[in-house]
């Protein structure tokens, strides 16, 4: 079974049919890129991944299960984590609470838990706290936990952003241009975190990315949109040298 | 690792002590100078008002600051609080004979319908993305107090019999006593409030709105401030976290509005004490104490309340240096020189406290 599977998937915005027929097969621990130019439905397409959009048309399996048309909060119950293109921390928390949030669902207490400080309290913000840090080394963050998010350099906070989504503990994780204004060095070193988050986690990465460099380098498989609809789908190397593609987006 | 951790445990649980410190050295001050007899009058009637105003203000500091929401009808809240708990009292008052099993049954009761009324507001309001609630807040005031100006409540040996406007449409016995009389309001409470049972409930709001806010379910109310998106494309339960921390918020203003009407003897509903006014005004607190500073809207609470009074010599031009020390305040609250001058001393007075502990 495949970890995603769309079929058919499609949405209009009045008149304009952003994303129309699309059909995607992710299997399990694959690294999966998404490319095309400027407003041919990328990030409408993760947008409709995870709920923000209801598609008018075709069918979401996450894992086998149905989630087509559910809110985004049980999508990313379901098992779909994902950062955003213009970064989206909660910028006055610390580096650990952001990371905290998203550990949200895995530890639990109750409110009145939380007032009257039971014992609970105590055990379950412990846990927490080392998971995130855990989580926070992966990326290299440890030492800025306690700075506040919207402190942190650029590139960390994409970073931090990646650490979140993966705190949620997902199966399939969506990255929206995690390159977006990092220089060479970041994204060599950005390239590295995302292939150590594929085998450490064993995680499904779909991602959205205009720096070839990266799509060449870490990329499996590639799907190419074009005005909302796939150009063309398959092996990274093959798709990089196809003439559509390179026509409708690389250039020559 | 493990230090840091526990720094950030202290530093935060240090600052809820300050606050706790304060309140409670306030008090003992305030004790201290009522048993020698330096406090006058004027100053010992504001005593229970300034707990008051600081419990609504922490609650709406809550509301403001930690949920990102604006409230205009928080004295609508405190009315709510003020009127069911008084109910309560005068119709219990002759089978309760303990005061303090009394003003603890009426504060249940009071903070409950509060919170109640909270939570029925936010259902389908805190769904909404913008100013909603500030509007609809805002309107929720005014009709409560409106409401209550027109209610009739009476008691006599069949009953109790309810109705709006008409005071004949109670049809109650003639020796049948007024609970609510309309725009008369509820009069012969027994006062129960006094200046300690004030600062014990500003202590437990103190200790309620901390505790929340440095928990997994305050975390969670301030990320969706922060980002209400990302917040649910992390799993977070948007509108359920929303109505928790507005009805926490509503409860604590309900919480004032019982010991407001505990400390006296008739209670009605007038624009000066449960209008839009009073809504603003503690408004202005929450702003002044610095938004996300329960301690800062405490203080600000208290100065500001006892400013008009202590200025009551001056007569008319009372009203005229207060809005001018409301407007230096704001400016230097919030101005960058003052800011960096505030930092600046709380970094001389940590490097103290760590030279004192390496000692």
């Amino acid at each position: 079974m495949s970890m995603l599977e769309v079929r058919n998937l499609g949405i209009s915005f009045g008149g304009l049919r952003a994303v129309d027929n699309f059909n995607i097969k992710i299997e399990k621990g694959q690294l999966y890129g998404l490319i095309g130019p400027n407003g041919a439905g990328k990030t409408t397409l993760f947008n409709l991944l995870t709920g923000v959009y209801k598609p008018d048309k075709g069918v979401i399996l996450l894992d086998g299960e149905d989630i087509t048309g559910k809110k985004t909060t049980d999508i990313n119950k379901a098992g779909i984590a994902r950062t955003f293109q213009n970064i989206r921390l909660f910028k006055d928390l610390s580096v650990l609470d952001n990371v905290k949030v998203g550990l949200h669902n895995s530890f639990r207490y109750s409110v009145l838990t939380g007032i009257l400080r039971l014992p609970k309290f105590r055990k379950v913000e412990k846990e927490m706290n080392q998971k995130a840090m855990e989580l926070l080394k992966v990326f290299g963050l440890e030492n800025e936990a306690h700075f506040v998010a919207s402190n942190l350099p650029y590139g960390k906070q994409r970073k931090l952003e990646i650490a979140r989504a993966l705190a949620t503990n997902p199966k399939l994780l969506l990255l929206d241009e995690p390159a977006a204004g990092m220089n060479p060095n970041e994204t060599k070193e950005l390239m590295d975190t995302i292939r150590f988050v594929q085998k450490e986690f064993d995680m499904t990465i779909l991602l959205i990315e205009h720096d070839m460099k990266l799509v060449s380098g870490i990329c499996e498989e590639l799907t190419v949109l074009n005005f909302g609809q796939v150009l063309t789908q398959g092996e990274t190397s093959k798709v990089l040298n196809d003439p559509q593609v390179i026509t409708a987006y690389l250039g020559e | 690792m493990k230090d840091k951790f526990n720094f950030l445990k202290n530093s935060s649980v240090k600052s809820m002590f300050v606050t706790y410190a304060i309140v409670i050295v306030a008090y003992l001050v305030m004790e201290a100078l009522m048993f020698t007899g330096s406090v006058n009058y004027l100053l010992m009637d504001l005593l229970v008002p300034l707990c008051v105003y600081s419990i609504v203000a922490i609650g709406l500091c809550l509301c403001v600051g930690y949920l990102g929401e604006l409230s205009l009808g928080h004295a609508g809240f405190m009315c709510i609080g003020a009127f069911t708990s008084a109910t309560f009292s005068s119709l219990t008052k002759e089978f309760i004979s303990n005061e303090i099993v009394a003003f603890l049954l009426a504060f249940v009761i009071g903070t409950i319908f509060a919170g109640l009324f909270g939570f029925l507001i936010g259902i389908p309001v805190l769904r909404l993305r913008g100013d909603y609630l500030a509007i609809v807040t805002l309107a929720f005031g005014e009709i409560i107090k409106n409401i209550i100006n027109v209610l009739f409540i009476g008691k006599d040996s069949k009953g109790i019999h309810v109705a709006i406007v008409d005071p004949d449409a109670l049809k109650m016995e003639a020796d049948g006593k007024y609970i609510i009389n309309g725009a008369k309001g509820i009069s012969g409470t027994p006062h129960l409030s006094n200046f300690t049972i004030g600062v014990i409930l500003i202590l437990i709001s103190l200790f309620i709105v901390y505790n929340l806010v440095h928990s997994r379910s305050g975390r969670a109310v301030m990320a969706i401030r922060d980002n209400r998106i990302a917040a649910e494309s992390v799993g977070l339960n948007v509108t359920g976290y929303k109505l928790m921390a507005f009805s926490i918020s509503a409860a604590i203003a309900g919480a004032g509005g019982v010991l407001y009407a505990h400390n006296l003897s008739t209670l009605t509903a007038t624009p000066a004490n449960f209008g839009y006014n009073m809504s603003i005004m503690i408004l202005v607190f929450v702003v002044l104490g610095g938004m996300r500073s329960f301690r800062g809207s405490i203080i600000a609470a208290v100065l500001l309340t006892m400013l008009p009074e202590m200025l009551r010599g001056l007569s008319d031009y009372r009203m005229l240096i207060y809005s001018v020390v409301l407007i230096a305040m704001m400016l230097f609250n919030w101005s960058p020189k003052f800011k960096e001058l505030r930092s600046k001393y709380a970094g001389v007075f940590k490097r103290n406290k760590k030279s004192k502990e390496a000692v």
